[in-house]
């Protein structure tokens, strides 16, 4: 039976056309996917359906019925549910008061929780939502306040649920837990919409897949019958590699070394080597440390404790700047933030940190810029208007490759990425991730901080687990298996520690 | 096409500014119509109301281009009257007690004294800023008070000139600025202000140091990740932004007054933040609404000699224009200036 049905959903914001009559049709109790790259208007159309955006033009059927749904309100009472990406909740209520939030049952005025509470722990039993419903929100971890979200949304009646990228943040042990999740929530007849850019849990999870590209509707395929290639071909609009091949680089000399770094409570005596031609990757769930470290490393951040040793010599005194001049280049994990300039025009931007390369006697030499700069753009097939055109312009995969352009066209020793292909597309990570690989034949040394552990696995040579700020372990990278790293960075049982290969 | 735009909607917010005084000029029973008649036309179309114009905006560029300079690095200097007196009274003593020189090393040492002073003045908000994360706008405004009452001390006890009013010495001719034609107060401080107004460009847009200062006031946190030194910017731009203010009161007293006056300026730091603002905080902008301001404040000495009208109406048009084009972009560079200065120590 036909549980949702949107047909030529068009919207404009300004001039972008976010959707162009998009269509999906979602069945009751199955789990539909809906793919697209960034920007591709999934998270808009889902957004019309709950009501927060209102479509310029199109229909919504629910159960075949026509309906029109002008606020999240409305689309509650008609049992849709959101989980937003960035969850919605009160950090300093309790679990069960951000669930019971906006449905309080009260006796002349009193808050009674009897009722609910039953109710509540009801469902959180039967569908296996662990919560802890008197922790404060703010002191529980991510995963759990994604099971909060859900139950919040079961308990105001959901039949349609709508997940916006619900695995972004979570551990591989959590996204299987959440994937059992939804399984029971199938079987209890709900219909599931989840929003996503990977092709690997939609293959897992997904009964049909509708694929979004520039607002429209590419197609629809039941996911038994969807290889990666063909979801990923329909999402970019040709084929993509999905597999980078490395080659096999020879490891050069020591060129950075960490010993016993220490920072606060942040990281706890890490020690590492890192060799030319190398990828030392570190995986790790957010907020383990990962940024700490690689300011330290740069020198953003002064540890407590330790030594950094670039090319045997102790760098730990040294500044951003002299580190950067030695040849260590960093692309930091948010490029908004730490990475480009957003009103700062391209030009100015290909040049940021290494402007004392395009001066004279304190002079910018503006035609040696213009002029390196078209290059950089070129080399790194950034797409813009030109050098002129301000960063803001870019779409956020042309964003990251101008920063890691930027990194790269200035020949650095080592390299220090962040998260290179994050909130990018699919044909950008290709390419980026070639970069990368490039970097590495010419002898390179890099570390890498992504919190994708496809990407760590794929480019590394070695992977070291991040876990409240220290090591927990560190061998080659294809010693370990997905589950393995799963629980190491979930600071889990395999405690003991491993040494593989070196 | 972007800039059309820009312009089109200075000019509408310029056009609500000058209604909502004209109501509220109404309403006081006197004509608007009339009043803006008198008010611009009596300060374009003859040579004295042009000379007067161009007068009343010198320092103003000065002081403008003294918050745009700040400005660009993400600091709001609101101290450029502070700095403006320091500076004035630097370049009198100075033009007043130095030993008979050549007239060009005279006016430098005055000018230059005015503008060290006035910029050091300012680095003890950035020496703050960067020392204890203290926001420069509560620093800045209130090194003013103490600025001024400063002053007004060195002007009543230490250098006073005999007579009743609190005044230093007459500046020496070595030390001045000439005036542009007898009878007139125009003098080259114009040209100064001028010739300064492209220098800061130049600064801001073709040197490294400029480069820095902007990826600076752009985004801290980025600039920092690329090697630029944050607080030595901040530093440095400060410093600079009170030289400005600086040589603004120092020319003031070197070309016009011919000495410090307590109480000389009528709050050309204060006017100067929205000349700055006006201008987009880019020079060749305070240039131009410096000119603006300069002519409104002439155009309210025409109004105050040829109507009835009080002068006063002036300050309500000045106050309605900084609310209706200045005043949404103060807040931002405010809440950007805040934001910076909660980031400078990472």
């Amino acid at each position: 039976m036909e549980a949702l049905r949107m047909t030529n959903i068009s919207k404009n914001f300004g001039q972008v056309k976010a959707l162009n009559r998009a269509e999906i049709v979602v069945n009751k109790g199955e789990i539909h996917s809906l793919l697209g790259e960034n920007g591709a208007g999934k998270t808009t159309l889902m957004k019309i359906l709950y009501g927060i955006h209102q479509e310029d033009e199109g229909q919504i059927f629910l159960n075949g019925q026509k309906v029109t749904i002008s606020s999240p309100k409305e689309a509650i009472s008609l049992g849709i549910n959101m989980v937003f990406q960035h969850f919605m909740l009160i950090p300093n209520l309790t679990v069960m008061e951000n669930i019971i939030l906006g449905k309080e049952e009260a006796k002349m005025g009193v808050l009674s929780y009897g009722e609910s509470r039953k109710k509540v722990m009801e469902l959180s039993e039967r569908l296996g939502l662990k919560i802890r419903p008197d922790m404060k929100v703010e002191d529980i971890p991510v995963g759990e306040k994604q099971r909060v979200e859900i139950i919040k949304a079961l308990f105001r009646g959901a039949e349609i649920l709508i997940l916006d990228e619900p695995t972004a943040v979570l551990t591989p042990q959590e996204v299987t837990e959440l994937f059992k999740v939804l399984k029971a929530l199938k079987a209890e007849n709900k219909t599931i919409i989840i929003i996503t850019h990977k092709l690997k849990e939609t293959m897992a999870i997904a009964d049909n897949v509708t694929v979004l590209r520039n607002g429209k509707t590419q197609g629809v395929i039941e996911a038994k019958k969807a290889t990666p290639e063909i979801l990923a071909q329909m999402m970019v609009g040709r084929s993509v590699m999905l597999e980078v091949e490395k080659d096999k680089v020879e490891k050069g000399q020591v060129i950075l070394e960490a010993k016993n770094l220490s920072l606060g409570n942040n990281l706890k005596n890490i020690s590492f080597k890192l060799h030319e031609g190398e990828i030392l990757g570190f995986a790790g769930v957010e907020g383990n440390g990962q940024t700490e470290l690689l300011e330290t490393l740069v020198g953003l951040q002064m540890p407590t404790s330790g030594d950094i040793l670039y090319n045997k010599q102790n760098i730990i005194n040294h500044s951003v700047k002299e580190r950067l001049i030695m040849g260590i280049g960093f692309i930091p994990e948010d490029r908004n933030d730490r990475g480009l300039i957003s009103n700062f025009n391209i030009w100015q931007n290909c040049i940021l940190g290494y402007q004392d390369r395009y001066q004279k006697n304190g002079i910018l030499n503006l035609s040696a810029i213009y002029k390196e700069s078209k290059k950089l753009v070129d080399r790194y097939q950034i797409k813009t208007e030109g050098i002129f055109s301000p960063t803001s312009s870019l779409s956020g995969g042309n964003a990251q490759k101008l920063l890691v352009g930027r990194v790269f066209y200035h020949s650095p020793q080592v390299l220090i990425i962040a998260h290179p292909t994050r909130g990018v597309d699919v044909g950008a990570i290709e390419y980026l991730h070639q970069e990368i690989l490039a970097m590495r034949a010419q002898g390179k040394a890099i570390i890498l901080v992504s919190a994708d552990l496809d990407e760590i696995k794929q480019l590394s040579d070695r992977i070291a687990v991040l876990y409240e700020g220290s090591i927990v372990v560190e061998g080659s990278a294809h010693s370990f298996s997905e589950e393995e790293l799963g629980i190491y960075m979930a600071g889990g049982a395999l405690k003991e520690s491993k040494v593989v290969g070196s | 096409m972007k800039f059309w735009k820009k312009a089109a909607n200075l000019v509408l917010r310029f056009v609500l500014a000058l209604v909502a005084s004209g109501i509220i000029l109404y309403l006081s029973g006197y004509s608007p119509l009339k009043a803006y008649k008198a008010m611009f036309w009596g300060a374009i179309s003859n040579w004295d109301g042009i000379a007067l114009s161009l007068v009343q905006a010198t320092p103003l560029i000065f002081t403008g281009l003294a918050v745009a300079f700040a400005n660009n690095c993400g600091i709001f200097n609101i101290g450029g009257e502070g700095q403006l007196y320091l500076g004035a009274i630097a370049a009198g003593i100075i033009g007043a007690f130095l030993p008979s020189m050549p007239h060009f090393l005279h006016l430098f040492l005055a000018l230059a004294g005015g503008a060290v002073v006035g910029g050091l003045w300012a680095s003890i908000a950035a020496w703050l800023k960067v020392k204890a994360n203290a926001n420069e706008v509560i620093i800045t405004i209130m090194l003013n008070n103490i600025s001024i009452l400063l002053c007004s001390y060195l002007v009543n006890y230490v250098f006073k000139a005999p007579g009743p009013v609190p005044q230093t010495p007459e500046v020496q001719p070595s030390a001045s600025l000439s005036r542009l034609g007898t009878g007139t107060q125009l003098s080259t401080a114009l040209f100064l202000g001028v010739l300064l107004v492209f220098a800061v460009w130049f600064i801001l847009y073709r040197t490294k140091v400029g480069y820095e200062i902007r990826a600076v006031g752009a985004n801290p946190r980025a600039a920092a990740a690329a090697g630029i030194n944050v607080p030595g910017m901040m530093t440095l731009a400060l410093f600079l932004s009170g030289s400005l203010a600086g040589l603004g009161g120092a020319s003031q007293v070197l070309g016009l007054h011919g000495r410090f006056i307590q109480g000389f300026s009528p709050g050309y730091g204060f006017d100067g933040i929205a000349v700055a603002i006006l201008g987009g905080n880019s020079p060749i902008g305070v240039l131009f609404s410096a000119l603006l301001f300069g002519l409104m404040r002439a155009g309210g000495m025409v109004l105050d000699r040829t109507t009835k009208i009080p002068v006063d109406f002036v300050l309500i048009i000045q106050a309605a224009i900084i609310l209706f084009v200045a005043a949404p972009d103060i807040f931002k560079s405010l809440k950007g200036g805040v934001k910076g200065a909660r980031s400078v120590a990472k």
